[in-house]
């Protein structure tokens, strides 16, 4: 039989009973439903963690040190080093340049940080701040947040963490809910006050520097005896204009692990702020540029962090990125995917049962039209083929109903946790995903599982003698 | 007796129907029973030939086999020059589709589906296109007198009416046999001469070959031209019948 007929007289067949084969149907619609569902949660969740983890940068970033900062203090190990110049290059700003000339590369800027003062409202307070990229504009730290992000990355604004806007205020939350002020009432207060910054400049050692220095100086150190490896140290006050208050854990953040106050960049870039690094470098004796302790490479896609990663290395830093821990991760997933994928199957596979049950009960129901097509001249293939026909027909049909229906089950557990959510003044979230791909397979599936159910009740339907068919009336 | 089934039936006067010391025999519990025991006859192209008997005389198993539905125990049916014995289940299949067209005393027409989806079948098991099917379809619907009917179900019609569609279904395909199993067993005698009609216009008009199964010994004389008669599965008579024709006409004009 021609196929066009063949499915054409499989869904008249279907019609004709059509409440056993439209509870079949549902039966399939409902498994399928089941594992998409099931499935959508699962992908859903991955996204949203790697929607949050790529948002926080740690997938597409690539932490550079220096291979130098691995060494001792000890001469043995400068002079072998001098030997294998090439591979320990300092990390200054040729070097930087260079990086961020690599491939693939998106930018690639040092990582600024230091402890310092800042006094507000005449009150001193010690803490870590550090130097924030113009493209972390949009990163989810800052998206958002009470107030604005840097209007300009030279502008005098910071950001603050939210413990550090404790602090300022004089709050101090029992240990442990300090998760329970919302931001917006510390933002109140802050956003648009100024904050004055004390800081140690680092000040390449000239003569004349020298000579105007020391009005405010008082912590220069002696000078060193190369006179390209001099530099003196300059207290400084820079103010500082609130412009936003951020909610951010700061251990979470690449590069600015710790800080608490978070400056443009570029200021801070040009408030040349004396770093630890450069003591250990001027101790050295090898800082005619100077040198950063970190930079930060972002990648353009998480996908070529490996590449990136190894030209790094061959221009002779050492790299670091957290691919390794986002491949356990991606496990975690699969597996996940895998329980989830088996949990919906189940339904799927006592829906099959379902179908092997109505065909079996419509062979014997249409014993004698069995007999009559196979009279007539229907072939055993024909026979069989009709049946699988009319298995797949059901099968394709409860798969396009049940993705419409795991669809919409999950839309409207999302919709109903969303409402939890924002009662909980939490953000909005979609932990749903259906793709396209997910679609296809669970139709696909469907089908399938159908065509394997059909297997049996149409074999049984060909083998049928068509004599003994007819004979009873 | 040696028969080459790949021979076609090319020669003129080869017999359409062939059969050769054929043996039906059924396992009933701790009985055999001999349905159809020894049987050898040959029946030429263009015949109508009339198969007699009692119930159980073996005659609808004996019409089964040279349709094609079932196998014989052993012996030889050679349709159309194939021995049907050695045929595989595909073969006989196409041998039911092309070679044989059968009516039942029971109608048999599928009843979920209409006159026409029920005269359409064959021709959707024989992969005829679609445009060309609606035509055959419709054109032996009202060659039996069915035109108006083709979206009835056969619940709606008479026996009469369903035994015609039946007709039209057995003659589809073309079919150079014709096999009827009790054609007017379920119907009066009027509708029963109107069924007996058609199948004489199909033998007279198309020359095709006609083997009915009867119990009725007048029915028989009066349109086979041959009258085989089985007892207990074996062929007892098998004599001429010179002169059915005109008895028939008449019955049929009154």
């Amino acid at each position: 039989m021609k196929t066009y007929d063949l499915s054409e007289l499989a869904l008249r067949n279907l019609r004709e009973s059509s409440l056993r084969n439209s509870l079949t149907t549902v039966g399939i619609s409902v498994g399928v439903a089941s594992l998409v569902a099931m499935l959508s949660l699962g992908i859903g969740l991955q996204k949203l963690a790697t929607r949050h983890l790529a948002k926080s940068g740690l997938f597409d970033t690539v932490v550079v040190t220096s291979r130098r900062e691995l060494r001792g203090f000890s001469r043995d190990d400068e002079q072998r080093s001098t030997a294998s110049a090439a591979e320990s290059r300092a990390l200054d700003e040729p070097a930087r340049q260079e990086i961020e000339r690599l491939p693939d590369v998106l930018e690639a800027y040092p990582d600024i940080r230091f402890i310092t003062e800042l006094s507000y409202q005449d009150k001193p307070h010690l803490t870590m701040v550090s130097g924030i990229p113009d493209s972390a504009r949009s990163n989810d730290a800052f998206a958002g947040i009470p107030g604005r992000f840097f209007s300009s990355e030279t502008a005098p604004e910071v950001i603050l963490q939210k413990s550090f806007a404790l602090e300022l205020l004089g709050k101090t939350p029992p240990p442990g809910q300090e998760d329970e002020i919302p931001v917006n009432d510390l933002a109140k207060p802050l956003l648009g006050q100024e904050l004055i910054m004390r800081y140690a400049q680092r000040v390449a050692a000239s003569p004349s520097s020298a000579d105007n220095a020391p009005a405010k100086a008082g912590l220069a150190p002696p000078a060193q005896t190369e006179s390209d490896a001099a530099y003196s140290v300059v207290s400084r006050e820079q103010r500082l204009k609130i412009v936003g208050i951020s909610d951010l854990d700061p251990d979470s953040m690449r590069g600015a692990a710790r800080a608490r106050v978070f400056l443009p960049l570029k200021l801070a870039q040009d408030l040349r702020v004396m770093q630890p690094s450069d003591v250990r470098d001027s101790m050295r004796g090898f800082n005619k540029q100077p040198s950063y302790s970190t930079i930060s490479v972002r990648v353009k896609n998480p996908k070529q962090v490996e590449a990136v990663e190894q030209a790094i290395k061959k221009l002779g830093f050492n790299t670091f990125s957290i691919l390794d821990a986002t491949r356990s991760l991606r496990q975690f997933f699969a597996v996940l995917d895998l329980f989830l994928g088996i949990f919906g199957s189940l339904a799927l596979a006592v829906a099959s049962i379902g179908i092997v049950n109505t065909l079996v009960m419509a062979i014997l129901e249409r014993r004698r039209e069995i007999g009559i097509m196979k009279a007539i001249g229907a072939s055993d293939g024909d026979v069989k083929k009709l049946f699988f026909a009319e298995a797949g027909a059901m099968g394709l049909l409860g798969g396009v109903v049940g993705v419409a229906l795991g669809w919409t089950i999950g839309h409207i557990i999302n919709l109903g946790t969303n409402i939890y959510l924002k009662r909980q003044s939490l953000p909005p979230e979609s932990f749903w995903a259906v793709p396209w791909w997910l679609v296809g397979a669970a139709i696909v599936f469907a089908f399938i599982v159908s065509l394997v159910s059909g297997l049996y009740p149409a074999a049984r339907a060909a083998r049928l003698d068509p004599v003994q068919a007819l004979r009873y009336e | 007796m040696t028969v080459d089934p790949n021979q076609p039936n090319s020669q003129n006067g080869a017999p359409a129907i062939r059969i050769v010391d054929l043996c039906r025999h059924y396992q009933m519990g701790e009985a055999l029973i001999r349905a159809v025991d020894g049987v050898s006859l040959q029946i030429q192209p263009g015949e109508f030939v009339a198969l007699l008997g009692s119930s159980g005389s073996g005659k609808s198993s004996l019409l089964n086999l040279i349709a094609g539905l079932d196998r014989p125990t052993s012996g030889a049916v050679i349709v159309e020059g194939r021995d049907l014995a050695h045929l595989s289940r595909e073969a006989l299949s196409r041998h039911r589709l092309r070679t044989v067209g059968m009516v039942f005393q029971s109608f048999n027409l599928v009843s979920r589906m209409t006159l026409a989806e029920n005269v359409d079948l064959p021709l959707r098991f024989a992969e005829v296109d679609r445009g060309r099917r609606q035509a055959l379809t419709r054109q032996a619907l009202e060659r039996v007198g069915l035109g108006t009917r083709m979206t009835h179900r056969p619940s709606e019609l008479s026996g009469g009416e369903q035994q015609r569609a039946a007709l039209a279904r057995a003659l589809i395909n073309q079919p150079k046999l014709l096999l009827a199993d009790e054609p007017t067993g379920n119907l009066d005698s009027h509708t029963g001469t109107e069924i007996m009609n058609f199948i004489r216009e199909f033998n007279q008009s198309l020359g095709m070959t006609i083997v009915m199964v009867t119990h009725e010994r007048t029915l028989a004389e009066r349109y086979a031209r041959r009258m085989i008669l089985l007892a207990d599965g074996k062929l007892v008579d098998d004599q001429p019948n010179p002169m059915p024709a005109a008895a028939g006409q008449q019955e049929g004009r009154r």
